[in-house]
This record gives structure tokens, sequence and C-alpha cells, in this order.
């Protein structure tokens, strides 16, 4: 059977050419249906968006109301339906909003699964498979070293660190969108009650999620004030984007214990080439487990790869007898994890 | 094993002194006997486990993972030991977790047949921190940036006592030390030395203030020996002449005898002797010093083979005396001491052991005329010792004082910088500096100290400022005919280098001042260096 009917990899991105609209497209389109607010996969300018409210609103909050002269913003699971083709969101469990796209028409289903994840995070729903003939599976950390460890052990080994050097300042990089919040709550529930301090960039999703209902508990701007504040900042913890954490801006803490919370924190030389002294190996992505679990639960009549390491994935998809095809879409981005 | 693999891990990554010092510190309060010793052993190269090889290791993976994922994976990762720790596929669900005292003893207590069995039944039970940490310490490549002295640092911290104490009690006790530990925690007497020709802790000079100190110089006071390009060692030969045991240790503690057949060979002593380690010219009469890199040839070897001893003879510059037939020395008077250690050598004539001579002087002024004509390049300046001074460890005060010759000073110009560690991890604080070979600027050498903060500030708005490219970490910044900071480098000797493009490399370069007025043209010339070398061989 050819798919490509329905969907195609073309160099703007995915396109559908019945419903002519593309998923995550990498540039300005007619129609775009988004999976999730990360830059590389929700920009700015098309004609018309189709995402979930939440994915909308963060679009908005990012790019300015006037992202797209069309927002439509649905519900989780309700199908609507774009020039014959029916096209439904559910949870991808990647970051607040995230959706896998779920494209049917004349009785062939395709789900773009968009950047997902399989454990559980307290600020978005989980990952919900669908059975179809197509699974279109992202690769970020598509290799066998990549297995992420148990969140809650992570960040037990973070407040445990604070306790150990209450005399320095944990300068937590985390990516802006999913990432910072997710530490915050998974602080949260291993009883950490105190302030988390936020750099600047992250206020705005932070608020937005909190309006989205997800508790962060409280939350203070990182900045001085006035001289002789610098040693407040002592046993605290900051989350700032990850290109702060060892830069200009955390010279203003007392002793910056340099911390990143990513999947790429893995890899030892990863860690080393940032400077990194704690590295948090909390990821948005599926791992290697996650993702040959997903592929093996799903079971599709054909795995199409996306973004990573693709090889790897068809490698494994060859030894299981799943028939699979590398996408090459260009334009995503997995280093911002 | 587990607590082990997270100290491992915070300590690889941990660039201070202070930090690397209170992880150990806390892990060793925090983790029961036998492990903590285990994991001390393993940190000050004490524990001798059964080499496993790589070759081995690849291939149990084989066995367990696909060839082409291992290899996309091992591409991906760059580094063998911690790819198959991240692809060994761990057994799903609870397992027990072996201590590391388990690991350790079943490891030692295996054949060469059944150790990979072995090694493959535990990466199973472990997780991948786990599997690194035992693979790295199966395969002997524990590199963490901790030194055995830091680690003994560390457990007198804990301990609460002094370092030296440690330091003394060290080459008589076994892993896992549980009566070491048992008298840091107060639960036992401090154990009786065990050890025959343990090391004594060393007695350190401090750099003198030539405005300051050189004044109080006096000759009645004070008396001046040459201080000698090699390396500080201690030669002990102790425990009577039927248990006699000969040991050659390095400064810190470390004992480097296995390297140097040559000098045990000549120990036939009841003493220990403190003085430099040099190598001579086995050519020319007498002890001929060759050059520090010379010597380099002869250190950080395992052992040596019988072409590099006669190629490289190793002898030793005595300096003091510790102990003599069984009787400490130690609180004798310095010229007591040296009175005891000329007779020594004039009596046992080792044959490789010289007596380093005192020098004459009668003021600060013929004190600097003689540190200004030193006899010989292998000096690279003084050492003033209180007469009446004890041999006390650690670095009293105003006791012994070094005072070196003026370093070699060169005009560079900064072509790389980098980011630093720790306190320094936002600045650029790691500078490439080179001269001038014909037209083109190559690089010489690298120095990250020797500025104020207040500088360091500066200079890393400078490298921000002048950035004209990126590799990874490090910044290339703008050098050239027309452009360019000026840094004078001072470093105390230069030596030949393969490794390095110019062909010289430094030794401890640092940055002695920061030519902000100097135009880059007017750097030096690679030519200068090169008259700075010694002679070819």
């Amino acid at each position: 059977m050819n798919y490509d009917a329905l969907l195609r990899p073309t160099p703007k991105g995915l396109y559908c050419p019945p419903g002519d609209f593309y998923v995550d497209p990498t540039g300005p389109v007619a129609r775009a249906v988004v999976t999730h607010g990360h830059s590389d996969h929700a920009r700015a300018g098309h004609d018309a968006v189709l995402a979930t409210r939440e994915t909308i609103a963060i679009m908005g909050a990012r790019y300015g109301e006037e992202f797209t002269a069309n927002p439509q913003s649905v519900r989780y699971r309700d199908p609507i339906n774009i020039n014959g083709v029916t096209v439904t969101l559910v949870p991808a469990g990647h970051v607040l909003g995230s959706a896998q796209a779920v494209i049917e028409q004349g009785g062939t289903r395709i789900v773009v699964s968009g950047d997902y994840k399989r454990r559980r995070d307290p600020t978005c729903p989980p990952f919900e498979p669908v059975p179809c003939d197509v699974f279109i599976s992202e690769a970020t950390f598509a290799l066998p070293v990549f297995c992420h460890p148990d969140t809650g052990d992570e960040v037990r080994k973070l407040l445990a660190s604070v306790e150990q050097f209450p005399e320095r300042t944990h300068v937590i990089g985390a990516y802006a969108l999913g990432k910072a919040q997710r530490v915050i709550t998974h602080l949260r529930e291993e009883g950490y009650d105190e302030a988390v301090y936020i750099h600047g960039a992250l206020e705005k999703l932070c608020n937005l999620y909190e309006a989205h209902g997800v508790d962060l508990g409280p939350l203070e701007p990182a900045t001085i004030d006035n001289k002789g504040a610098k040693q407040d900042f002592a046993g605290k913890i900051v989350i700032a984007p990850p290109s702060a954490i060892s830069d200009l801006w955390s010279r203003r803490f007392p002793d910056p214990l340099p911390v990143f919370a990513s999947g790429w924190m893995r890899i030892r030389q990863r860690v080393r080439q940032r400077g990194v002294e704690l590295p948090l190996i909390i990821s948005d992505h599926a791992d290697w487990r996650e993702l040959t679990d997903t592929i093996r639960e799903i079971a599709p009549k054909e795995l199409w790869i996306t973004h990573g390491r693709e090889d790897a994935l068809m490698r494994w998809a060859e030894l299981e007898g799943v028939k699979a095809r590398p996408l090459r879409l260009v334009g995503y981005d997995d280093e911002n994890e | 094993m587990e607590a082990f693999a997270a100290l491992l891990d915070r300590l690889v990554l941990t660039p201070q002194r202070n930090g690397k010092l209170k992880l150990i510190a806390d892990y060793c309060a925090a983790t029961p006997d036998p492990d903590r010793g285990y994991a001390i052993a393993a940190i000050t190269r004490d524990l001798d486990i059964p080499s496993v090889k790589p070759a081995m290791l690849r291939a149990l993976v084989a066995e367990r993972v696909d060839p082409v994922l291992f290899e996309l994976s091992y591409n991906y990762v760059g580094d063998l030991a911690e790819t198959i720790s991240l692809v060994w596929p761990g057994t799903r669900g609870a397992n027990r977790t072996p201590p590391l005292s388990e690991v350790v003893e079943s490891l030692q207590a295996a054949s060469r047949i059944d150790a990979p069995k072995l090694v493959a039944h535990y990466l199973d039970a472990l997780d991948s921190p786990g599997r690194w940490a035992l693979i790295k310490l199966a395969t002997g490549g524990l590199r963490i940036g901790v030194s055995a002295r830091l680690a003994k640092t560390a457990l007198a911290q804990f301990g609460g006592v002094p370092v030296n104490e440690i330091e003394e009690l060290w080459h008589g006790l076994a892993p896992p030390y549980e009566n070491l530990f048992a008298w840091l925690e107060g639960k036992a007497e401090k154990p009786v030395s065990a050890a025959l020709a343990p090391f004594r802790p060393v007695m350190l000079a401090h750099p003198i203030d030539e405005e300051k100190d050189l004044a109080g110089i006096d000759p009645e006071v004070f008396a001046a020996e040459w201080k000698w390009d090699g390396i500080r060692v201690q030669a002990v030969s102790e425990g009577g002449p039927e248990n006699r045991m000969r040991r050659l240790y390095s400064r810190t503690g470390e004992d480097i005898g296995a390297a140097f057949p040559d000098i045990l060979a000549s120990m036939d002593f009841e003493a220990a002797i403190d003085g430099e380690l040099l190598v001579f010219d086995p050519k020319e009469q007498g002890f001929a010093v060759r050059s520090f890199g010379d010597l380099q040839q002869r250190l950080n070897r395992k052992t040596v083979s019988a072409k590099l001893a006669a190629s490289h003879p190793a002898f030793i510059r005595a300096y003091d005396i510790l102990t003599l037939n069984g009787e400490d020395l130690r609180a004798l008077t310095f010229m007591e001491r040296r009175a005891r250690l000329e007779d020594f050598i004039a009596r046992a004539k080792p044959e490789r052991f010289d007596l380093s001579p005192l020098v004459d002087f009668s003021d600060a002024e013929t004190l600097t005329a003689a540190r200004a004509n030193a006899p010989s390049d292998a000096i690279e300046g003084l050492m003033l010792k209180r007469k009446a001074a004890p041999y006390v460890p650690g670095r009293p005060k105003g006791e012994w004082w070094k005072w070196k010759r003026d370093p070699f000073l060169v005009d560079a110009v900064m072509m790389y910088a980098q980011r630093g560690h720790g306190r320094r991890s936002s600045f650029y604080s790691d500078y490439t500096f080179g001269v001038w070979k014909d037209k083109e600027i190559v690089p010489v050498g690298k120095a990250y100290f020797g500025f104020t903060d207040e500088e360091l500030k500066r200079l890393d708005k400078y490298v921000r400022d002048n950035t004209v490219d990126r590799f990874g970490p490090v910044r290339q910044v703008a050098f050239g005919e027309g452009e360019g900071l000026v840094l004078e480098i001072a470093f105390e000797g230069l030596n030949r280098s393969a490794r390095h493009k110019s062909g010289v490399a430094m030794r401890f370069p640092r940055i002695h001042r920061i030519r902000w007025d100097k135009p880059a043209a007017e750097a030096d010339r690679l030519e200068t260096l090169e008259a700075m070398l010694p002679p070819a061989p």
C-alpha cells in the first residue's frame, strides 16, 4: 500500500495532499497542524494553525497573538475534518499541550507522534498509543546508550547536593518550555517547598503553565537588586535557560554550581564540554527502550522515522522485522532538549 | 557499589579541591566498612585487581548487543568503557546490587579464566553508573583527578587528625583500612605503624620575598645550598639486615621505586635520606647532571628497561637525613643533621648518592651573586635553611626558603582562549599563546594563571570582544601583524618537543604581565626561544 498519497515528506515538512495541510512545517504555509509548542515544530507565519488549546496559547505567548491569522484550538480526541481528512489530536506526553496528530482517510490511519515520551510527567497527560498503519516516530535518543534513569532519583540527587553544598547556588539549565516546569513540579513532589528562583526568560511560560492548572509552587525572580544580596542565594535553586548557566549571567550568584537537566547528560563528554558539575538526566523525549517498546506495542504496518539518530532505529527495525523508512526531514533541532 | 559509582561521578566533574574533599569525607561518613576502605584504596591506586582487558569486555558485549548497534553507539559516545556501561542490556526489574567490597574481593580471588564470567555477572546486576565504575576499576583506568594525597587529606578532615599522621601510617596499612577508620572515628587507638621503611612527610620551603625577607638572611643563622632541578625524593632503607626494605618515595609519598632499580640497588644502608633525584651523563666522570627533560624520560613509568637505565642513569643528591641506624634524627637541628649526613655519605659511600654542597656566603650581596652565577644549568636557584630548625613536616613559617633564579621571559601573542573550571567556568581564563615564525604566529604554550581577578575580568572581556572563530569551548581571538594582545610569559625552562608544532615546550609557563600597550608585531620570534634550548643531545 502506498501511504504517500495521504502523507508525504516534503522540504517544508510532512504534507497531506488530500487535506492540503502540513504537520509541523519548517517554513510558512497556508495550513499547519502543530503537534507542540517547541520553536522548531511551532513556527510563526502560517495562515491557519490547528493545535491544542495549550499549544495555541504557548505560540501566542512566544510569538505574540498575531502569530497566525486563523488559530484553531481543539481538545484532545475531538476529530476535526480538514478537506475530507480526519485529524485527531491525542496526548503525546512531551510537554504541556503536546499531541500526536492522527490522520485518517478511507480506512488508512497515519499517526505523527511529534516528540513524545512514555514516563510520567506531572505537567501533561500521558502518551496514548493509537493503533495505526503508519507510525511516524521521532528518533532524538534512538541509540541503545540512551536509557534515562528514574526522574525521582535524579531530582533527589540534586536535593542531596543542595544539602551537601549549602554555601553554593545550584543553577539548573533547563529548556524554557517544558523542562523547566517539569523540574519544578518534580522538586515539589520530592517535598521541596522553598521558593525556586527563575531567570526572566522563563517567567512567561511558567505563568502560562500555572494558568493551565500546573501548580509550580512559590517562584521568585533570580535578580539581585542591591549589593550584598548575592549571599542570599547561597543554598538556593535557580533555573535558567541552558546558555545562561555557565556564562556571565551566573556570576551574580555565590560560587554557582552548574547543573543541566537534559537527556544529553547521559554522555560524559557532553557533560564535560558544557562545564556541568551536576548532570541531571531528565528528558522530555523517549529513550531507546521507550521508543522500541512503543513501536512494539503499536505494531504499525510501517514505521517512519524522523529527526535524530535514524540509523540505529532503522537497524533495530531490520532486526525486528519491522518495515521502516527514514524520512530525512530537516529543520528539527534536537540539541535544545 | 551505587554510592561508590555516584562518588566517582561527582569527583570527575567537581573541579574544586574543597568540593572534592567534602565529597570524599561525606562518603566515608555515610558508608560502612569495608566498602569505604576499598573506595579509598581505589582512589589512591592501592587496590590490586587482576586486570581485565578491553578486548575481553568487547567480546562480552558482542555476545549481548547487535554489532551494528554497538558500533553506532561507540562512534557516538567515543569511550569504550562508557559505551559498554550504557549499552549493556540490564535485566529488567530489581536486582540485588553487590556492595563494592564483594565486587573487589571476588574479583581479586578470581582466576583469569573465571574473571570474564564474574565481570559479566556483576555488569548484569548493576545500573550504568555502577557498570562504568566497575569497568574503570577492573581495567585499572580510574582517572578521576584525585591524587592519593588529596584522598588522605579528606580522610584527615573526616577524622580531624593531621594529614601527616595518616601519611606516616599509610604504607603499613592495607585495604580496606578498618583499623584506620576505627581510629579516625575515635573508636580505637591509632594503629601502630606496621610498615617497614615508611614514608616521612616532607618539610617544604616558602618562596622568599626578596624585599622583605632577604635582608634577614644572615650566614650565622642560615645555611644556603643549591636548588637542583630534579624531583624531591625520600630514599628509605630500614628494617635491619634481616628484613631490610628499600623504598623510594616521591614527595607525596608515592612509591616510585620500581622505576628506579639502579637507585634501590645502591641503598645498602639503614637510613632515610631526603634529596633530589637527578639523571647523570654516563659518559662523563662523576655525576654530570643532565636536564630535567632527560629526567622526565625516567618518570611516570611503572618499570624501566635496562637500556634506558643505562643511557639515563639516576642518582640522588642528598641534602638531609631523617633516620640513621634506627635513630629518628628529625628533632635535631639542621646543622646537626647535616653533620650526620656528611659523615654518613663519607662512610657508607652509597654508589648512586652524593652530597649537595653548602654554598658559602657572607651577606645578602654575596648570596645574590652566587645565585646569579650558579655553576650548573641544573640549578634553579638557592635553598636557605635555618641552621637551628628541626625537620618539621609541612611548610613551617620562616624555617626554609626557596629563592628561585629569575624566570625566562618572552613576549607572546594570545591566539586562543578557553573557559576555565569551577569558579572560573564563566571566564575565558586559559590562554594559548604563540610567537612569530617567519610571517605567521605559531603556538608555543598555554597559561592559565599569573593574573589577578581584576585582570581576568579584563582579559575575559578582551576575548569576548575580539573573538573571530569558535571551536567548541575554544575561541580564537584576532592576532596578526596589526592586531592581537601581547602577553609577557614567564617560564622556568624550555625543552624540545616533537608534539608541539613549534618544536619547543615550556616548563611552568604563566602570565607575567599583560602588555596592553605593545603591538603584536613586536612580540618575540621563535628563534629567541630556540636560543634558550639546552644543547641537542
